[in-house]
């Protein structure tokens, strides 16, 4: 498992889609699940920088990323604000247009491209666990 | 990320180029909301060369898609979708809100 810490600023997604992306390739991945793999990290950090820490420019976001047994594991760390996933609503993917709600489509695609998606808080910080397995 | 635009008779098309996430998205919002204040909301966006986009660039297209469609006065459509990007947007069901197109001329004659 490589770790890397970022300090949380959107100008860094850049770096943090090529980290996991890396891993994913040299393990094995296809373009598609490379694809998969850094649009959910980037979906995952985004949350954190504009939620955890409402955009300040303050926080850490710390990023793991490895692979064993086939499964890619990405575990981001934050020390801001948590949330419970839970009550993020489902977006409405059939709604028409005018009644599009814009929030909770990270998270929704979060759990659609990886197989796998835990979220925890506690005294450690708010733990978010991503896993996707090797077609 | 690059955005380039250029005027046709009936349309508008912007072209963007590159990687769409939360640092960039605000500047592809700027560039719709600009066509918007010229009075132009018939655009085709050319995604041809577009490599990324994240659910905030999802999000900038569909507010350009609501303010296009208010009063009847335009339509926001798609060109040139590369595949994983047309996958990710599928999966957050938004490819029944745009029409899409293969070829740039067959998108400019839509309108």
């Amino acid at each position: 498992m490589q770790t890397v810490q970022f300090q949380a600023k959107f100008d860094f997604l850049d770096e943090i889609r090529e980290f996991v992306g890396n891993i994913a390739r040299e393990n094995g991945f296809d373009d598609q699940a490379v694809y998969h793999i850094q649009l959910a990290a980037d979906e995952a950090a985004s949350n954190v920088i504009e939620h955890a820490y409402g955009g300040g420019a303050d926080g850490m976001l710390e990023i793991s990323c490895g692979v064993k047994a086939n499964t890619l594991t990405i575990i981001l760390v934050d020390h801001g604000k948590s949330f419970d996933p839970s009550e993020v609503p489902l977006p409405d993917i059939q709604a028409d247009l005018g009644d599009r709600k814009i929030g909770g489509l990270g998270i929704f695609l979060m759990r659609k491209l990886m197989d796998e998606f835990e979220y925890v808080s506690g005294a450690r910080g708010n733990t978010l666990t991503m896993t996707k397995r090797k077609a | 990320m690059e955005i380039s635009t250029q005027e046709f008779k009936h349309c508008e098309m912007i072209k963007v180029k590159g990687r769409v996430d939360s640092a960039t998205a605000p500047q592809l919002a700027q560039a719709l909301e600009k066509a918007n204040e010229d009075g132009k909301y018939k655009l085709v966006m050319d995604m041809s060369e577009l490599e990324y986009m994240s659910s905030a660039g999802f999000r900038a297209l569909l507010a350009a898609q609501r303010n296009a469609k208010k009063y009847n006065r335009g339509e926001v459509v798609l060109v040139g979708v590369p595949d994983r990007i047309r996958e990710a947007l599928e999966l957050a069901g938004f490819t029944e809100l745009f029409k899409t197109f293969d070829d740039p001329l067959h998108a400019v004659g839509h309108f």
